[in-house]
């Protein structure tokens, strides 16, 4: 998490040494944090090396099983919000006639990204490979910033649980949760 | 600190109207029966250190059959319906309880956006198709300042 600061000239003595113990502190956690390929540690990677338990991979699939009947209404749906909620996504698709919620470009390819997702799921003990190609796909020709895989993730969650108040219980939430999150991780590998 | 045009306020006041705090409040914290605090301490298990005094919680079971949990939820539910009277004026209102959060509980504020998050997906689970993308959208406007105004006061 990023931690901002505002410095006054007159309290600019008094922040200064405060940055200094802060700098030291976050220095000290970035030693306890996985590190990237490029040495440094990202908070965000403590979210993102949450690995699948036996568990969780049961109750995705299972979960999924259930829902994946209306995978391309849920697609719709959770890219249609994104557009709306998140209106940023929209420079992604520019090419679209329309990019209202539910029309036809937005259905087409809300089933496209389920596909992607059905696929995470059959490939759920090694995601990192089953996405590979997708990956790349997303790293060197489509350029999606990753922040997006979390805001995707944030609507699918979303409409998962307008279309299955019933099932999707608090196991199944946070099953779910971890599983797109390590799906945004695998699609993010090829990037750098 | 914010612009609510009067579609948006009207939104809020209606989406917080129909949500019952004795059901909601308990719920984001199982099944749409549990509490916002519920939901967050079950996804975000982290989330347990702030709640050491509460007895058991270490499994969803305990989670959403503590009392305390559930009292906890209507505090914060409380909270919330104090941001939706004052609309015009969240970043005020909140100015105590952030400090608090921040200088006596010592709370991350990201739990306050895990806790946003959190609570969208339960007043989707409630209101079903009628939260439509428009209505997700200014309800997640409105988070986002109750966010911004619970961290004001961290610095």
């Amino acid at each position: 998490m990023l931690l901002a600061v505002e410095v006054s000239f007159t309290e600019a003595n008094e922040s200064f040494t405060l940055c200094l113990r802060l700098s030291s502190v976050f220095k000290r956690i970035g030693t306890l944090l996985p590190k990237d390929s490029d040495g440094w540690g990202h908070a965000s990677s403590l979210t993102t090396t949450m690995s699948l338990t036996a568990k969780d991979k049961k109750m995705v699939k299972a979960f999924w099983a259930k829902v994946a009947g209306k995978a391309e209404d849920i697609g719709c749906d959770a890219l249609s919000r994104t557009l709306v909620v998140y209106p940023q996504t929209k420079t992604y698709f520019s090419h679209w006639k329309d990019l209202s919620p539910g029309s036809a470009p937005v259905r087409k390819h809300g089933g496209t990204i389920m596909g992607g997702i059905s696929l995470a799921v059959a490939s759920i003990d090694d995601i990192s490979a089953g996405l590979l190609a997708l990956s790349e796909l997303h790293a060197f020709k489509l350029r999606v910033d990753p922040a997006n895989f979390k805001i995707l993730s944030h609507n699918i969650l979303v409409v998962l649980a307008i279309l299955f108040p019933n099932d999707f219980n608090p196991e199944a939430h946070v099953a779910m949760d971890k599983f797109l999150a390590a799906v945004g991780r695998a699609l993010s590998e090829k990037y750098r | 600190m914010v612009d609510w045009t009067d579609t948006e306020k009207s939104t809020i006041s209606a989406v917080w109207g129909k949500v019952d705090i004795n059901e909601v409040g308990p719920l984001a914290l199982g099944r749409f029966r549990c509490s916002c605090n519920d939901r967050v301490l079950i996804v975000y298990p982290w989330t347990q250190r702030y709640f050491g005094s509460f007895g058991d919680v270490s499994t969803p079971a305990a989670i959403m059959g503590n009392p305390k949990v559930a009292a906890h939820g209507k505090v914060v539910c409380g909270a919330l319906d104090n941001a939706v009277k004052n609309m015009g004026n969240i970043l005020a209102t909140y100015k105590s309880l952030s400090e608090t959060h921040a200088n006596k509980l010592f709370v991350d504020p990201e739990n306050v956006r895990v806790l946003a998050d959190v609570l969208t997906i339960v007043v989707a689970a409630k209101f079903g198709a009628s939260f439509t993308p428009e209505i997700q959208a200014t309800w997640q406007k409105f988070m986002k300042v109750v966010f911004a105004a619970m961290g004001s006061r961290y610095f």
